[in-house]
């Protein structure tokens, strides 16, 4: 091939590429742009520290979902870190047994369980037998769907601590758990609290599931037996409605989980980079 | 910082100082037993060159194993090479040595020929040149090293005049031949003693500049 | 290029059994196998280490030497479907033998390995690591014992003022150093070098060099390198492996002035292939 097919080739490539990343970027941008630009008009001081107004008063804001989304999330969290690190660290550190491929399908298959299944899963477990919907549950049901995300992005960062420094430990006679337990976990604690970070953005902006477990709370309740308000539920419950004003107040609450994701993800790439950079010779 | 292969050098260089002062007691105290007509002292000299002679296979061991060991490089290399080089020089001035004697045994059992002008001389001069060539490999001591090299040319003219001064007692009279021809073999030998000499100052040369000067006469490095 | 090797056809054991000097071996191996899964990496490796000696192990790649410096503290244990047969005795114990502490064992056989590992916490707590597993708390101890370790190797003057910074700001050199300390802090009999300075510059590589002449004082030291010239630097008996096998183990100066086997001559040499 002569060079200059060579490089006509290598430049229509690239230029492929190039088309590529944009129609992938695109979406992004324009749901960014439009919720920006509904959204951000939107927002005020109020919109953090009220509560809902009824049909017809203007103003309002959602205060409680706020809250009640940030215990939701420290319900699941709860709940999921630990066991997801456990599982993750195992992974990591007998990555070949048979258990753990055991383990590892069953994370890869929770996550694919649809997050409306999960919530009737929760439903059926922890709200039909005490006969109320509370953040308990919506707690619960978050926390199925991060119990997964936490397993494997541990257990890749885990992974991720070089070889040596198990050696190294192992080799100043310590056993294999306080191997783990001095060395690589603290080694790799950016890296788990990056999992953590990342599960957490995912629940963050669940609805389906909440709308059986949690519901929604039109009064101030920071009660985990009682139902709860939640920024996802009410952004639905507001999106649906006829009321301008609510779709106003929608696009706001909308506004606010997308900054939260995008801030939750932005710290998480920055702890793997440090890890990264530790794994360099 | 300090490399434990400085030490297997210090060590090396220790040797061949020590050889260098055995070859160099041997060299005095031939001359000595040349001047008093000592056969005992003559004797000593030529029984001691074996240990001359075994000092320089410890020194010739040691300094493959260092080479070995360590594949010195630059200035070790250079100094190594030399310490290969100077040995059997050393080794060769201590066999002279020893031939003086062998030939002051001879002439021992005949009466001393006439008084001797130019043989002590070129001796002494042999002989400081011996311990001038060491004293420069010591100090690295370059300019000592060309000023060793400077005076050959003075032993040779010596040696020829020791050899005119020998011819006339030749000539003289026929029974002065064997001892005359036994005493020009000394004078040849302190000769020979001075080239190796000058052969080690040259390699001090090289050790401390890198160059080598040899047969290289008449250029502006010798000088 | 294909390369066929005959073998010294030997039965294994009578060729190294010759050069075993009565009395002052610290590990003895005999007839030593090694397999990963249904590959065997070692074949009969006779051979008895000396004490207070650095013993250095040379060979081409895949020769089995890291494999065999690994299995003096069982580090190859944490590979699975590895298995060892015969000997290894250490001060006449045999350290495969059930029921064997393989965490005591590693206490006494300290490993530095190839690229440097030092655990990214601070420089005292690195070498104070294994002291701490070991179960000393008491701080002026512990200072002491870091103080010593850094001392013996070479370290001490360049970090005492700053043993509370991380490790992983050390350069390369400083942190093999560091790891050697590490090593030294919980007081091994045996020191496992594996390509201690195969990462290094020439200085940092002179500096552990220098650092392997004085230990060698008070430790048994077997050493795997890539690099002839080192081994023979800093050896005083050297072991030539090839396909799994020991072709001859001698003093470094025989093997690299006058070896007996024409393959040794050959890889010193670089004829080899």
């Amino acid at each position: 091939m002569s060079a200059r097919r060579r490089k006509t080739v290598s430049a229509i490539a690239e230029g492929l590429c190039a088309v590529a990343v944009i129609l992938a970027l695109l979406p992004l941008a324009f749901i960014l742009f439009y919720v920006v630009k509904q959204g951000a008009s939107a927002l005020n001081w109020a919109f953090f520290t009220s509560m809902p107004k009824p049909v017809g008063e203007p103003g309002g804001g959602m205060g409680n979902a706020i809250v009640g989304t940030l215990i939701l999330i420290g319900l699941a969290a709860l709940f999921a870190v630990p066991i997801g690190c456990i599982c993750g660290i195992h992974l990591a550190e007998y990555r070949d047994s048979r258990f753990s491929s055991v383990v590892r399908f069953a994370a890869d298959v929770l996550n694919g369980v649809p997050s409306i299944v999960i919530g009737i899963f929760a439903y059926g477990l922890a709200v039909l037998p005490v006969k109320r919907f509370s953040a308990m549950a919506g707690g619960f049901a978050l926390g199925l769907l991060m119990i997964p995300v936490v397993v494997r992005t541990t257990e890749e960062l885990v992974r991720l601590v070089p070889s040596g420094l198990r050696e190294g430990a192992l080799a100043l006679g310590a056993s294999r758990s306080r191997a783990v337990f001095t060395v690589i976990v603290p080694a790799a604690l950016p890296g788990i609290l990056t999992g953590i970070l990342v599960a957490t953005a995912r629940v963050a902006g669940e609805t389906a599931p909440l709308l059986f477990t949690s519901f929604n709370n039109r009064f101030w309740s920071t009660n985990i037996a009682q139902p709860i308000a939640s920024l996802t539920v009410q952004v639905f419950t507001y999106a649906i409605s006829p009321y301008d004003d609510w779709h106003r107040q929608a696009w706001a609450g909308a506004f606010l989980l997308v900054m939260i994701i995008l801030v939750l993800s932005i710290v998480a790439r920055l702890a793997v980079r440090r890890l990264e950079q530790m794994n360099r010779p | 910082m300090q490399r434990h292969f400085d030490k297997d050098i210090e060590e090396l260089k220790d040797l061949l100082l020590r050889m260098g002062a055995m070859v160099e007691d041997s060299i005095m105290q031939s001359i000595r037993s040349l001047l008093e007509r000592d056969t005992a002292l003559a004797q000593e000299v030529i029984s001691n060159d074996d240990r001359i002679d075994q000092m320089e296979l410890e020194i010739d061991r040691r300094t493959l194993e260092l080479i070995a060991k360590m594949q010195p490089t630059a200035v070790d290399l250079r100094f190594v090479a030399t310490v290969m080089k100077v040995t059997p020089e050393l080794e060769r001035i201590a066999d002279l040595a020893q031939d003086v004697c062998e030939r002051v045994i001879e002439l021992n059992r005949e009466p001393p020929l006439k008084a001797m002008v130019a043989i002590p001389r070129l001796a002494q001069d042999a002989q400081g040149m011996v311990r001038a060539a060491l004293d420069a490999l010591v100090r690295r001591d370059v300019s000592l090293a060309r000023s060793v090299i400077t005076q050959d040319d003075s032993v040779d003219q010596q040696t020829e005049q020791s050899f005119r001064e020998l011819l006339t007692y030749l000539l003289e009279d026929p029974r002065n031949i064997s001892r005359a021809i036994r005493l020009t073999f000394i004078g040849k030998y302190f000769e020979r003693m001075a080239d190796g000499a000058t052969n080690i100052c040259e390699m001090v040369v090289y050790l401390v500049e890198g160059k080598m000067i040899k047969h290289a006469y008449g250029t502006a490095h010798n000088r | 290029m294909t390369i066929t090797i005959a073998m010294p056809s030997a039965p294994p054991g009578t060729a190294a059994v010759r050069e075993i000097e009565s009395g002052a071996a610290k590990i003895s191996v005999r007839d030593f196998d090694f397999f990963y899964g249904s590959a065997q990496v070692l074949h009969g490796i006779t051979l008895d280490i000396p004490d207070q000696q650095v013993t250095a192990l040379i060979g081409p790649s895949g020769c089995g030497k890291t494999t065999f410096i690994r299995s003096i503290n069982r580090m190859n244990d944490i590979i699975p479907e590895a298995r060892a047969k015969g000997t290894i005795t250490i001060d006449g114990r045999d350290i495969y033998a059930p029921g064997t502490d393989v965490v005591a064992l590693r206490r006494r056989v300290g490993m530095v390995f190839q690229k440097s590992n030092p655990f990214p916490k601070s420089i005292f707590d690195n070498v104070a690591y294994g002291l701490r597993i070991g179960g000393l708390t008491d701080k002026r101890s512990l200072r002491e014992h870091v103080e010593k370790s850094l001392i013996r190797a070479a370290l001490w003057d360049e970090v005492k003022d700053r043993l509370d910074d991380s490790a992983l700001a050390l350069s390369g050199g400083q942190q093999q150093r560091l790891c050697i300390a590490r090593a030294l802090a919980v007081d091994p009999e045996i020191l496992l070098m594996d390509e201690p300075a195969s990462a290094l510059d020439p200085t940092a590589t002179t500096k552990i060099e220098e650092l392997i002449w004085e230990l060698k004082a008070n430790y048994t030291i077997v050493i795997v390198t890539h690099n002839m010239q080192q081994a023979a630097r800093v050896s005083d008996r050297t072991a030539f492996f090839m396909l799994g096998r020991v072709v001859e183990y001698s003093d470094t100066k025989t093997i690299f002035m006058n070896p007996k086997e024409k393959m040794t001559e050959d890889y010193v040499t670089g004829r080899f292939g």
